[in-house]
């Protein structure tokens, strides 16, 4: 049987998130073919092809699947559904969005998020905003998965394209219509993709103090998160909120600024790769968790640290 | 109109989580329990479409052991109207919570459907997806704004740049995201108005589901222990530290 991977993309390429997660489905030990939607996306079809591990593209070429609604690429999928016994997506919002209705119309219970295949039935996620990794067997014949990027390395091109199958699915359902999209306009990346994330937290004192930390980032190329507490204060808006009720964030350095550390915060960044906190509470829980810690005035080294690189 | 919302009982948000020694699960004995976040967000947002006049009943349900009661009796607090137990003391995967929710939405035919886009204990992220898969109704995800307009909805989405706006046919299935509303919290006399708002007791076996998991936990453990690393003194050696020896910037 075979692996059917959903594969996003974005500004005419595949996305980042896709190309991480699609590693995952060797693993799994099938062929994998990659599904993918859009008109006029020729240079992104063409990307798609060349993806390691993907033996053929199915490409939806139909003007219903521009934007995404999970209503109408769940049945494109279906209709397909026999061909395929492992259903895989990144656990982007489109993912979460999508493959749980795929599940459900096909009867399965979905794994979602994982960061591990143990087996072609067994699979490793975290659950507890990552205070606890569970080990999880499937008796569903078929399996919906949805996978977390941040825990695989993206898929390298290979130098000749594969098959590509142009498909126009019909009796699409029409209960739903997309509107709109507005995208965050900034320089900066975002939360859940960012490679550095410089967080502020009560210690801030006020949102306009948020400024020192993003001329850090303005220079390291790095997103801006803030803690709940900062968030309840009123200092910046929800989604900057990084912890287990806001975003879940692994980037390469976590920069924690007058952040204390909250168990609620910390599930939400503590796989980070490299964490610095600086706070002027010496025994802040942060600290425990901190490869690196600086006990010192933010309002003092924030400057200092924007100067020194 | 009516609207449904489910709703789960979670550990508390703010308790440390403590997998337990045999790695069979995460210890929940003696701990405090609450309403999952999102759900709470799902009730506010209800009985502000209710007090707006867009609504005129709020059925809560939650599907669980019998101190789910609890958690029904705090949103019959906040606001919401009655509440249906379906009683069940082992642990349901979403499917088949879809599916009771979905014999509801047969029974009670509501207008809308709120709920909480995941629950902070399994991380799941799944089970409104799939009550809309299962009744055909199309899906708002993630919402941080939903606006009824006629037999629609619209609703705005928090999607990972952004944010998207769809426009779904009712009925619908919401769920909902952090920045959709602040919960209230009930006033005493509301906690006293809740006990006598009434709560019907079911089994899955009213509604005739098969709830046999599709999946086994073959064990939990703990993740690996961060070590606490070192304190640097000040800016230089810190940034000399992440450019010569973590190699991050």
């Amino acid at each position: 049987m075979t692996t059917l991977f959903f594969i996003e993309h974005a500004n005419g390429k595949v996305s980042d998130q896709s190309l991480k997660a699609i590693s995952a489905t060797k693993d799994l030990g099938e062929e994998v073919h990659g599904i993918l939607a859009g008109t006029d996306i020729e240079s992104v079809v063409e990307e798609a092809s060349k993806i390691s591990g993907v033996s053929k593209i199915i490409h939806i070429e139909n003007d219903e699947f521009s934007n995404i609604l999970a209503e109408k690429l769940t049945s494109a999928i279906l209709d397909i559904s026999d061909n395929y016994n492992y259903f895989c997506a990144a656990a982007t919002t489109t993912g979460k969005n999508v493959m749980p209705r795929v599940a459900a119309k096909l009867d399965v219970s979905q794994i979602s998020e994982i960061i591990g295949v143990e087996s072609n039935d067994t699979f490793i996620r975290t659950i507890y905003a990552g205070n606890a990794i569970a080990t999880v067997q499937s008796s569903d014949a078929k399996k919906v998965l949805t996978i977390r990027p941040t825990a695989y390395k993206a898929a390298e091109a290979s130098d000749t394209g594969c098959e590509v199958e142009k498909i126009n699915p019909e009796n699409i359902p029409n209960i739903s219509e997309y509107i709109s999209e507005e995208l965050t306009k900034s320089d900066r990346p975002e939360l859940t993709s960012a490679k550095i994330i410089i967080s502020g937290g009560r210690g801030m004192q006020n949102g306009e103090n948020f400024e020192l930390l993003d001329k850090v980032a303005a220079k390291l190329g790095a997103a801006v998160g803030a803690s709940r507490a900062a968030v309840d204060a009123g200092f910046v808006p929800n989604d900057y909120q990084v912890g287990q009720t806001g975003k879940v964030v692994a980037p390469e350095l976590y920069i924690a600024v007058g952040i204390s550390g909250a168990i609620q915060h910390l599930a939400g960044m503590k796989d980070s790769k490299v964490i610095v906190a600086i706070n002027k509470d010496e025994e802040a829980p942060i600290f425990d968790i901190a490869d690196y810690g600086l006990v010192a005035d933010l309002f003092q080294v924030l400057p200092e640290l924007e100067g020194a690189i | 109109m009516k609207i449904l919302v489910p709703i789960k009982r979670v550990i508390d948000p703010y308790v440390s989580i403590r997998v337990k020694s045999d790695n069979t699960g995460v210890e929940t004995d003696n701990v405090k329990m609450s309403m999952n976040p999102f759900c709470e967000i799902a009730v506010e947002e209800a009985i502000r479409l209710k007090e707006a006049g867009k609504a005129e009943e709020i059925i809560v349900v939650s599907v669980g052991n019998q101190s789910c009661q609890e958690t029904i009796r705090t949103a019959l607090a906040m606001g919401a109207d009655r509440g249906i137990h379906v009683l069940i003391d082992q642990t349901v995967e979403p499917l088949s919570i879809a599916k009771i929710l979905s014999k509801i939405i047969d029974d009670e035919k509501p207008g809308l459907v709120i709920s909480g886009k995941q629950a902070i204990d399994g991380d799941n992220n799944q089970t409104g997806q799939m009550l809309a898969a299962l009744t055909d109704m199309p899906q708002g995800t993630f919402a941080s704004k939903i606006e009824i307009d006629g037999d629609k909805i619209q609703v705005t989405r928090e999607i990972d740049g952004g944010l998207q706006t769809i426009k779904l046919n009712m009925p619908a299935i919401i769920t909902t995201d952090l920045r959709l509303n602040e919960p209230r919290y009930a006033s005493l006399p509301n906690i006293m108005k809740a006990k006598k708002k009434p709560i019907d007791q079911k089994t899955p076996d009213d509604y005739g589901i098969d709830i046999s998991p599709r999946l086994k936990t073959l064990k939990v453990i703990e993740p690996p222990k961060r070590q606490a690393g070192i304190k640097v003194e000040n800016i230089s050696e810190l940034v000399e530290k992440l450019k010569n020896e973590a190699g991050v910037i």
